[in-house]
């Protein structure tokens, strides 16, 4: 009888106990979600829903942009959303395809993409290049959401020359 | 029914008795224009955008379409509808283009395009009479708001004012040349000249 008493005791602290941590969770669901605390690009809790910053338009620059490096793709210096590409039509290759450039005086796309994988050469463009803004974007004049550090690799020889030097 | 009919011819063709020529002449002249007049309202009100997409296939297909692109919404709050790119504004041509349009009606009541599959495989014909038609005539409707003219090459981006200073300006092509697509999703254009 004892040890029922006991027992009984124990099972009710246990329950109001997990009643108020049931409690406890959701008030704290109400304000903030797990997670929170972590520095994220969406600089607001997840369970508000920020102004989004206004659209800004792709840019037009006078002929082709530096790259920061030699396989980088290069960079569209012109709009192109509009332009569709899906299985029926390719947009940007009725100016930058072999068979078009003589006309449009637009730069040819790079060889490689007229290569299979294993550099077989193919008389269309690769299907794995197809998607050319998989690759190639345009620019627009937004502030960066984190800061660059990228250095060019000319600056880190430029650099490492130096040092030697002294 | 065919005794009627004769009955009905002889009195046709039996020269009037009853009434003056006079009131034949205006008569006939009133009605004329009450049939004119009915026949030109009830084309005009083929003419606007609410009656093109009043039929599933075009509001389903081309005017979803239509909305993601510049011509529904810009800057300027301009908007071209169907008819401003697809009705000519001279009235043989317009009629020229009705016809041709009710075979389009025919399609829809026999379910030729019935489906987004159906239409899509339609597509590309459906298109080339379209680039056939402003081929043909220099791109009249585009022209009808976009006037060569007035265009400033110095407001241009560098690729428009290079292509229309010199293939659109010598002549040599015309809008619908450079600018398939500009409205709706293009068909397959395997042969198509400039793809
Ligand atoms: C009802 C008038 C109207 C008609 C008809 C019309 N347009 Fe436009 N078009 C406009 C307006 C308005 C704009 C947007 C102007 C702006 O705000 O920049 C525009 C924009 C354009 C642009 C710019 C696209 C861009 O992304 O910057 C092109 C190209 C164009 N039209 C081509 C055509 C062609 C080709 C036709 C004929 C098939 C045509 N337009 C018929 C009114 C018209
Ligand atoms: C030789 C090809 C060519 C012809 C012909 C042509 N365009 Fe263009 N047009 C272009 C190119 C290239 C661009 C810029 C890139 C783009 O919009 O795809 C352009 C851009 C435009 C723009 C946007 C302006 C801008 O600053 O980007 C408008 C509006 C336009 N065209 C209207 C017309 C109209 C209307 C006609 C017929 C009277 C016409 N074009 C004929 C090639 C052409
Ligand atoms: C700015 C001009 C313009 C406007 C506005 C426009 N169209 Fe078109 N439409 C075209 C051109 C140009 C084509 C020829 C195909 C192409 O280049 O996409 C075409 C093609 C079509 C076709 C043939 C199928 C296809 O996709 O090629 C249909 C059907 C059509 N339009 C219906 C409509 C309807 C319905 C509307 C109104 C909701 C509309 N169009 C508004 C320019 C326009």
């Amino acid at each position: 009888m004892k040890t029922s008493k006991k027992s009984f005791a124990k099972i009710t602290a246990l329950l109001m106990l997990t009643g108020t941590a049931f409690i406890a969770v959701g008030a704290v669901a109400e304000k903030t979600i797990r997670g929170d605390h972590f520095a994220t690009l969406r600089h607001a809790p997840l369970n508000t829903e920020p102004t989004p910053p206004p659209l800004t338009n792709e840019k037009e620059h006078h002929g082709s942009l530096a790259r920061n490096y030699p396989a980088q793709a290069p960079i569209i210096p012109h709009q192109a959303h509009k332009y569709q590409i899906n299985r029926k039509v390719n947009q940007c290759l009725s100016c930058h395809d072999r068979s078009r450039v003589h006309e449009s005086k637009a730069p040819m796309i790079a060889i490689s993409h007229y290569l299979t994988r294993n550099n077989h050469f193919l008389a269309q463009v690769s299907p794995r290049r197809y998607f050319c803004t998989q690759c190639h974007v345009s620019q627009e004049s937004s502030t960066p959401l984190v800061k660059n550090t990228f250095v060019d690799v000319d600056k880190l020889v430029e650099a490492s020359a130096n040092k030697k030097q002294h | 029914m065919i005794e009627i009919l004769k009955k009905a011819w002889r009195i046709l063709c039996k020269p009037s008795v009853h009434y003056s020529l006079g009131f034949l002449t205006v008569g006939g002249f009133v009605a004329g224009i009450i049939f004119w007049g009915g026949f030109n309202t009830a084309l005009e009100a083929t003419n606007t955008e609410k009656f093109c997409i009043s039929c599933h296939e075009m509001r389903d297909n081309v005017y979803q379409e239509l909305k993601t692109t510049i011509h529904f919404t810009n800057r300027s709050g301009v908007r071209a509808t169907c008819p401003d790119c697809h009705v000519p504004h001279k009235w043989t041509n317009k009629i020229a283009r009705k016809m041709q349009a009710s075979k389009e009606v025919w399609g829809k009541i026999f379910g030729t395009i019935n489906t987004r599959e159906k239409f899509e495989a339609h597509r590309r014909e459906l298109a080339e009479h379209e680039w056939a038609r402003l081929k043909a005539n220099d791109s009249l409707e585009c022209r009808n708001c976009h006037n060569f003219n007035y265009m400033d090459f110095t407001r241009q981006s560098p690729r428009a004012a290079r292509a229309h200073s010199t293939a659109l300006a010598s002549g040599e092509k015309t809008c619908i040349d450079c600018h398939k697509g500009i409205a709706h999703h293009l068909p397959d254009m395997k042969g198509v000249k400039g793809f």
